[in-house]
């Protein structure tokens, strides 16, 4: 009797764990910074790309609109990948795009704005990636969609067909 | 001879002082960054993460005590931008109380069955 009750208790046991593991194994968990961050830390002061001029953040991103902060470098392969909808951006649905150049030598991404084009309103520096991390940001590329100096969406990682058609979405969406 | 010695002596001095509050900085650095997630590399810590991300934290940390911020504060700070995943050492709250007492009630009950089995005998 007692020899059964223990047998029913290590094989429930094994079962328990069985599960705990199965379920806890099954999805990823790579944790995202939390989507309710919505502030935008607008206090930053960058230097420009070209001129070294100092630029408070927020006086680059205006009230009653979209704009976009975009963080690259160019040695960020992912960023040249996603440079093509950035112009889309730019020319087309003009939005004011504002370009944070991430430890980066200043000929390259010159170099790198020639080869590629120019979506950028202006072109931002921050040559030891503490300003990035103020910003919230964990890597390049990244991009945040702000509307009236409110963080709206949120992309880490490179921009392609379906994260651009939801920008232009919820542009659409705000001005109708 | 003598006044070499003393300028040698003045020189080691300062460089020793100088080195001695440098390191009280890197260590509270390390302190810190010991304690938070590198969130690219996950797993690790930002101390032992060699990756762009930890790295720019590092220097971020040195920037923050330079500030005069103190620990709490910088724990805050990130927290504010990263959220409460960013600390190893999760505050006491309504989410975070069962892992905080489990430990404890499970550390209570081998010392009661330790204590139980010792008496029996």
């Amino acid at each position: 009797m007692n020899k059964n009750i223990k047998f029913i208790i290590i094989i429930l046991f094994s079962l328990f764990v069985f599960f705990v593991f199965y379920k806890g194994l099954e999805k990823p968990k790579n944790y995202l910074p939390e989507k309710n961050l919505n502030k935008i830390e607008t206090s930053l002061v960058f230097k420009n790309l070209n001129d070294q001029k100092e630029i408070l953040l927020g006086d680059l991103i205006t009230n009653n609109s979209f704009s976009i902060i975009n963080i690259w470098a160019s040695w960020c392969l992912p960023c040249r990948d996603e440079h093509a909808y950035l112009l889309k951006l730019r020319n087309i649905n003009k939005i004011d795009i504002i370009g944070i150049n991430y430890k980066d030598k200043k000929s390259n991404a010159i170099e790198f704005l020639s080869d590629l084009g120019n979506p950028y309103h202006e072109v931002l520096v921050d040559l030891d990636g503490t300003k990035s991390i103020e910003l919230g940001a964990i890597g390049v590329p990244e991009t945040y969609l702000i509307n009236n100096k409110i963080l709206v969406k949120k992309y880490i990682g490179p921009l392609d067909d379906a994260k651009f058609k939801e920008i232009i979405n919820l542009i659409k969406n705000e001005k109708n | 001879m003598k006044k070499i010695k003393l300028i040698l002596y003045i020189f080691s001095f300062t460089l020793f002082f100088l080195n001695n509050l440098n390191a009280a900085n890197s260590q509270q650095v390390d302190k810190i960054s010991k304690n938070l997630r590198c969130l690219i590399c996950q797993g690790q810590s930002v101390y032992d993460s060699q990756s762009d991300f930890a790295l720019s934290m590092k220097i971020l940390i040195n920037k923050k005590i330079n500030e005069g911020k103190n620990e709490k504060e910088i724990y805050d700070f990130l927290k504010n931008k990263y959220g409460e995943w960013i600390v190893y050492e999760p505050e006491i709250s309504q989410n975070t109380i069962l892992l905080w007492v489990i430990p404890l009630i499970l550390f209570i009950f081998g010392g009661i069955l330790i204590v139980r089995k010792v008496s029996i005998k």
